[in-house]
């Protein structure tokens, strides 16, 4: 078995004054560590305590997944890759190999519905576990964590981090607190005193622009916003979400682990490796995007309700536009005609696009859904087509049909 | 300019002006009213470029001007007066109303910098106005509200010598309406693609006339223009293709079905009630009932029968019920017929004066049924 080097495998001590009792704290956050630059580690196991940087090909890339040594000199994940060359010259950048990231995902999640029903996946590296029934089989959580922990990184070579906790979203915290490679449980009479002296931005749906409202304001850590009447919140950020984070400020956490959470949405975006002038690039370019996202929403049996585009220039100012459609759709021909239309009615005067991203959102079962039929349309349509196409892709590959204007002359 | 003029009279003059101002104009001005005395009496007319709206009523001139004030709070003021003669009156760059012992002092937008209203094109015949309303309205619920699609937002008026065709569709459902009137000329043969919404607009305001005349511009100029009781208004035409949707309408159907339409109307909107946004009402035809049904699996569901005549086959066919409600009112009539082939095909609703009666083929309404999958 591989193993892990002392300095990636810092075991926490404790963590900041919270421990012991693990108590009704049934919810455990499990987030795997630098994911996919510890999945490549695995076969380049010299690698193994220098920065290494996962990031996007070419010179226009974003850094997907960074090591903790890359960490260490600045280098974050989103962040441009050029820029964390810039920042961890001595880094090695490994491209992405997302099919390996997938297996590996698919193994950890099979791990987790082993210890409970109750899984809520947040994305390929992190969910959410209920582990209120199986306590009785597997142990009190923080148990039952170690073991989760112990068994990713016997059986996948990877660490990763949990926090239990009587919430989710305090789970959450506790997880990111127990970085790298730790665990950390905060007792469910100890929320407040753990929750308190964080910032604002610490919590969940506080971003940057909530975040300098609340500054604004005064506010700066989950104490101030407890303290603050719940109207004024109201009053500064909304009606919804002035109460949700007062209630957070208070550990106050509903959302139960669901398990079947299906996506919100589902996108596709494309950062061109030179910014681009001519719409018809940037045309060719969205009929791609539609396609992956049509290939995934028919591949998921759902429909998408609305269209978003996204447009990034070349001065990093980003835009994003969307149309609501009458009818769900999982063609990818009718979410490229929205999605152009949307870039067109920008009326772009040569502007310079850096990145371009197509977005699928409203999502519902296909399945059962009504299909209100057209005047005059043909018996079988556009959607027949393209689910041969998805047919045909899955048994010769994913270029075994394409649009004719994506067919590279050259090539 | 200074003028006098019935309360009631201004009032319905500028409401009819005010109707086509643009709620933000491209220009300051398109938001005006030009307000225009002479002998004739006073002219109030307004134009955004694409529909331009004038009628003319009769006033008393004490001195003939023009000038161009606020439409909106002009419509606002003049709804709101007592009843009593009111007097407009310009003063310098202002404009004084008075009316009983209320005056109101509007300030003039320049009046040299309106467009110049598009010609009423000649007439080419005439309409009864009620007809043409009836019509008009039966016609423009098919109509599509997409903009992306603009084609499909007009009404298509075709004209062959003493008939008239109207016809709109969104592609989910087709209505087609045909009448006579009198036209200048019997061998008249034109097509235009008129805003729906604007026509409909026209049609219900004119109602009140005897006639409307019909002023379609010779081809090219792309302008319809409508009169009637002295209320004259234009609109530029649609341009694009109008889907060939003769070939739409079914040549047979494999049973026909006749219902009572208030019996059917109320039944869908009931059933409907549990029908979620997109989900649609099943209708299953067999012998003396048909059965409406609503809602599926786990959610609300609702089921009736209504009584009803079927000549034909049994068949099960699921629409949208905002659809088919749309086409049970436009129908207008005591009895509907539904005509269909089968369940993934369109239903053609028309109307019957009873249940044993020719059906009337002056209005079709085609509608395309969900398919139910899954």
């Amino acid at each position: 078995m591989v193993s892990v080097s002392r300095n990636q495998v810092r075991r926490p001590t404790g963590g900041s004054g919270v421990g012991g009792d693990d108590s009704g704290c049934t919810i455990l956050h499990v987030d795997m560590d630098a994911f996919f630059a510890l999945v490549e580690l695995r076969t380049r196991p010299e690698l193994r305590g220098t920065p290494v940087i996962v990031g996007g090909g070419g010179s226009r890339g974003v850094v997907l997944s960074a090591t903790y040594e890359a960490r260490a000199l600045g280098v974050h994940s989103a962040m441009p890759m050029s820029r964390a060359r810039r920042l961890a010259p001595t880094a090695t950048i490994i491209t992405p190999h997302q099919s390996h990231y997938a297996e590996v995902s698919r193994a950890i999640m099979a791990l987790f519905t082993s210890v409970t029903p109750f899984v809520e996946p947040l994305s390929l590296d992190e969910a959410f576990l209920d582990v209120s029934g199986s306590l009785r089989r597997l142990g009190a959580p923080r148990a039952i964590g170690e073991m989760i922990r112990a068994r990713i990184h016997d059986e996948q070579g990877i660490t990763c981090s949990v926090g239990v906790a009587s919430t989710k979203f305090v789970a959450k915290l506790a997880s990111t607190r127990a970085k790298p490679d730790g665990l950390m449980v905060v007792p469910a009479d100890e929320v407040l005193a753990f929750l308190h002296p964080l910032p604002v931005g610490a919590l969940w749906g506080v971003g940057d622009k909530t975040e300098e409202q609340l500054t604004r304001l005064g506010l700066r850590t989950v104490a101030d916003l407890a303290n603050t009447p719940v109207a004024t919140l109201q009053r500064a950020l909304g009606q919804a979400a002035g109460a949700h984070l007062h209630e957070l400020a208070w550990g106050r956490d509903p959302r139960s682990v669901s398990a079947h959470v299906p996506d919100r949405s589902i996108s596709a975006e494309h950062t061109f490796a030179a910014d681009i002038d001519d719409a018809a690039i940037v045309h060719a370019q969205l009929l791609k995007l539609s396609d992956q996202v049509g290939t995934r929403l028919r591949g998921s049996g759902r429909q998408a309700r609305s269209v978003h585009i996204k447009v990034r220039f070349a001065d990093f100012s980003t835009i994003t536009r969307s149309r609501t459609l009458r009818d769900s759709t999982d063609v990818t021909q009718e979410l490229y005609t929205v999605a152009r239309q949307l870039f067109d009615a920008l009326g772009l005067q040569r502007a310079r696009v850096r990145l371009v991203g197509v977005r699928a959102d409203g999502l519902q079962e296909s399945q059962g859904a009504a299909q209100q039929l057209l005047l005059g349309e043909p018996d079988h349509g556009r959607r027949d087509a393209e689910v041969a196409i998805d047919r045909l892709r899955a048994r010769f590959g994913p270029d075994a049909v394409r649009a004719a204007r994506l067919v590279d002359p050259e090539g | 300019m200074k003028i006098r003029v019935e309360r009631d009279t201004l009032a319905d003059a500028v409401a009819w002006a005010a109707r086509t101002l643009p709620s933000r104009p491209s220009l300051p001005v398109l938001a005006g009213l030009v307000l225009t005395a002479s002998a004739d009496g006073l002219t109030l007319s307004s134009f955004d470029y694409e529909v331009s709206a004038r009628v003319l009523i009769s006033a008393d001139v004490e001195e003939p001007g023009t000038t161009l004030v606020s439409g909106r709070l002009l419509a606002d003021i003049a709804r709101s007066l007592p009843g009593a003669p009111v007097t407009l009156a310009s003063e310098g760059t202002r404009i004084v109303i008075t009316c009983g012992r209320s005056s109101f002092t509007l300030p003039t937008l320049p009046v040299e910098d309106y467009p110049q209203l598009p010609a009423m094109p000649k007439s080419s015949g005439e309409i009864t106005a009620a007809l043409f309303a009836e019509a008009v309205a039966q016609v423009a619920i098919a109509a599509g509200r997409d903009d992306t699609l603009p084609t499909l937002t007009g009404i298509r008026m075709e004209i062959e010598g003493q008939a008239i065709t109207l016809a709109a569709t969104d592609r989910y459902r087709l209505a087609v309406r045909n009448f006579t009137w009198a036209p200048q000329s019997s061998s008249l043969s034109m097509a235009a693609l008129i805003p729906a919404r604007t026509l409909a607009e026209t049609a219900k305001a004119l109602v009140n006339a005897d006639h409307v005349t019909l002023a379609l511009a010779e081809a090219g100029e792309g302008l319809i223009g409508f009169e009637g009781n002295g209320r004259r208004t234009t609109t530029r035409l649609l341009d694009g293709e109008f889907p060939k949707y003769r070939s739409l309408l079914p040549s047979e159907s494999s049973g026909i079905a006749t219902v009572e339409t208030s019996v059917l109307t109320d039944a869908v909107k009931r059933v409907a009630l549990v029908a979620e946004r997109n989900t649609p009402v099943r209708l299953a035809f067999e012998g003396s009932e048909v059965i409406l049904r609503a809602g599926t699996g786990e959610d609300a569901q609702a089921n009736e029968a209504v009584e009803s005549s079927l000549d034909g086959d049994d068949i099960e066919i699921a629409f949208n019920p905002t659809y088919l409600l749309d086409g049970l009112a436009a129908l207008d009539a005591p009895f509907v017929r539904l005509s269909f082939t089968q369940p993934t095909r369109p239903a053609v609703l028309t109307g019957a004066a009873d249940a044993s009666s020719e059906m009337r083929d002056d209005y079709r309404y085609l509608l395309m049924p969900v398919r139910l999958t899954g």
